[in-house]
């Protein structure tokens, strides 16, 4: 199974680069690759653009489909994911309010800075949603705040950039949407560390998280520390969707579609295998995704929040039926 | 000094600071069986989740196995204890036998892969409880019974000295009832392993439990031998009943006679009475019975249920007060039922009353 994912996930990646508005033959990625053709515009368009793009879209749609699996193991439910609870909005309201401040000052906020405020706004979001978690019982509901808080946050950033200076909205624009385009190796440097750590911290937990599986008090009962195990899982799954967040914006369903196929595919519900096939199959649908958003329509990109959007929707919605079916 | 499994003392447990049971002392020894019993909300469940630490306490002190509850670190406490939980819960895509390894848990190392020593623990466990062979199938797709079996499995894969269970016969039918208590009495004689419960059905706490807790909102709690606690008044005020009764002798529960003048006579010996009495009480037929020995089956439920019983001391020829009470009844009640009554030299005078209901045309035979 995992085999095939690898397969599946180098299949795409070389589709990344090979297709586009200019075909590379396969012959030339390789030597390019191993930097042995002198073909300044092939490799300029591997190395400087989709190479980097590709790399992000599978690190942030790995640490995607993860955040949303950890959110799903948080509240027992498998509905549960950074896009749907608002977490996603929160965080991208909070760098929206840093890229017009910082850019009103300075040239350009570092990506270490929007992650962080991404990150602050991710967690402020959930902090909402935990205030809320603990008066309203009932998992539904608990969705229907979160969306609530999604609107609320998409409509304050749209009223802050309606209201942005022209050359912020340029900047904006593109980014609030959900975009892998754009990447240099700088972001991809910083989108990795933060998403290979949090992967990495992810798996460690993956013991309390099957214990946490069969509901709090039966994890309590065999000694996890509950308390620590819900923040830690929480900054967890917070760090990872606000970095996607902060690079690309907000992009729809994969942290809840994914993990749901990948547990269907494996037919399991363990952490230790569910964390890194999710991981794997996050960054296959992200970079299947951008491949389409990008080449579909050419030569112009659709953002791949739509993309995401069009092939994860029905997913859930499958997913509702049978649960439903199921009881 | 006897080191007991779980001693409690002075203990206050309840919600939010609020106690719901308080002053609660009791000592279980290794190997025993402790059953909960008492109404829905009397904090039985408090009690319980309180003494496996799920619960803060609020007042006094537990001690596991001659430690403080408080003192035992997380894993430990997790290797002595075990609880079976009614949390329903439904983990998806998850079989059987990955919620029995979870028991592993406090075993296994930092990232929770099984050794082959919890492979076969894990074997063992599911044998135990009769799963081994839906160890595959999902959790989800399995009976009540063999969910709460596999629940049991979990708690056996932690190889705990002391079983936590909170009411684990909900759901099940009676079959699967009695297998579940048996295999719990089995590890408590076999293994010594302590089991602490709570039970809805009292007449099956009556009877496997070495010792009962009464436990009752705002009452002070009562520890002992079923011998002790298991009175009719005991388990009245207890449950508060006030339509029937519970009847010890039996371990059942009876629903109330009719009162009212006795519209029938039974006549029987040995237990062929009872079907009849109770059918009398399901119509609401007021009857008399008689002629009964002290130490007949039919005369311990014909006082629960007659509204009058003509008895007789055990292994005495009946007497004359006794057949003049029998025949006035005869007399007086429109019809007689011999739901077949054992004649022998004791009591030949019950012919006597035979013979009257007939020559009255109020007999009949059951």
């Amino acid at each position: 199974m995992f085999a095939m994912l690898s397969f599946a996930l180098l299949v795409s990646a070389v589709l990344n680069i090979a297709l586009g508005s200019v075909q590379i033959p396969l012959r030339d990625i390789a030597e390019v690759l191993l930097r042995r053709n002198d073909n300044r515009m092939y490799e300029d368009i591997i190395w400087q653009i989709r190479l980097p793009r590709l790399v992000m879209a599978a690190v942030l749609g790995g640490g995607l489909a993860v955040s949303g699996f950890l959110l799903q193991t948080f509240f027992g439910n498998p509905i549960a994911g950074p896009f749907v609870l608002g977490i996603s909005s929160g965080a991208r309201l909070a760098v929206a309010l840093t890229m017009i401040v910082f850019l009103d000052r300075m040239q350009a906020a570092s990506s270490w800075v929007l992650v962080f405020s991404a990150m602050i706004g991710s967690l402020a979001c959930m902090g909402f949603i935990l205030l809320l978690a603990n008066r309203l019982k009932h998992m539904s509901t608990l969705l229907v705040a979160g969306i609530m808080i999604g609107y609320i946050c998409s409509a304050v950033t749209d009223f802050i950039v309606t209201f942005a200076s022209e050359s912020d909205i340029v900047n904006l624009r593109g980014w609030s949407l959900g975009s892998f385009s754009g990447m240099n190796w700088e972001n991809i440097r910083a989108a990795s560390a933060i998403i290979g750590t949090g992967f990495a911290l992810s798996l460690l937990m993956s013991k309390p998280m099957g214990a946490y599986q069969l509901g709090e008090a039966y994890a309590r009962s065999v000694g996890v520390n509950i308390r620590w195990f819900r923040i830690a899982l929480i900054l967890l799954s917070g760090a990872l969707s606000a970095c996607v967040a902060a690079f690309a914006g907000p992009i729809s369903f994969v942290g809840i579609a994914v993990p749901y196929l990948i547990r269907r595919l494996f037919n399991t519900s363990r952490p230790l295998i569910v964390i890194p096939a999710a991981f794997l199959g996050g960054a296959v649908f992200c970079m299947g995704c951008d491949l389409i958003a990008r080449t579909a329509f050419v030569p112009t990109e659709l953002n791949v929040s739509t993309v995401t959007s069009v092939f994860g929707a029905p997913v859930v919605i499958v997913m509702m039926l049978r649960r439903r079916k199921a009881g | 000094m006897e080191r007991y499994s779980v001693s409690v003392r002075d203990l206050a447990v309840g919600y939010d600071g609020k106690p719901v049971l308080r002053n609660v002392s009791f000592d279980i020894g290794q190997g025993e069986i402790v059953t909960l019993i008492g109404p829905n909300g009397g904090g039985k469940s408090t009690l319980l989740r309180s003494i496996v630490r799920q619960l803060e306490t609020l007042a006094g002190t537990v001690e596991i196995n001659g430690r403080l509850l408080n003192s035992i670190s997380a894993r430990d406490l997790a290797r002595q204890t075990a609880v079976v939980l009614t949390d329903r819960i439904r983990p998806e895509m998850t079989t059987c036998r990955e919620i029995a390894a979870m028991g592993r848990y406090p075993y296994t190392g930092p990232i929770g892969i099984l050794s082959k020593e919890d492979e076969m623990q894990v074997d063992a466990a599911l044998k135990a409880v009769e799963m081994s062979d839906y160890a595959q199938r999902d959790f989800n797709a399995v009976s009540d019974g063999q969910r709460q079996r596999v629940l049991i499995a979990r708690a056996i894969c932690q190889q705990p000295k002391i079983i936590v269970l909170d009411e684990p016969t909900s759901f099940l039918d009676i079959r699967h009832k009695l297998e579940l208590l048996s295999l719990l009495r089995r590890m408590a004689r076999e293994q010594g392993i302590t089991i602490l419960m709570s039970l809805h059905e009292i007449d099956l706490a009556q009877k496997i439990s070495d010792k009962i807790l009464c436990v009752e909102n705002g009452r002070p709690v009562r520890f002992g031998t079923p011998e002790e606690l298991f009175t009719e008044d005991g388990i009245r005020s207890l449950y508060e009943l006030e339509n029937g009764c519970y009847d010890p002798l039996f371990g059942a529960v009876e629903l109330p006679g009719a009162q009212g003048r006795p519209q029938v006579f039974v006549l029987s010996s040995g237990g062929t009475g009872i079907p009849v009495y109770r059918k009398l009480a399901g119509n609401g037929i007021p009857f008399a019975a008689g002629i009964l020995y002290t130490n007949d089956l039919d005369c311990h439920l014909a006082h629960r249920l007659a509204c009058e019983v003509v008895t007789e001391e055990a292994f005495c020829p009946i007497s004359d007060p006794a057949c003049a009470r029998a025949m006035a009844l005869i007399r007086e009640v429109p019809r007689v039922i011999d739901a077949g009554v054992k004649i022998g030299p004791c009591n030949s005078r019950i012919r006597d009353l035979i013979l009257e209901a007939k020559t009255l045309g109020k007999y009949g035979e059951a």
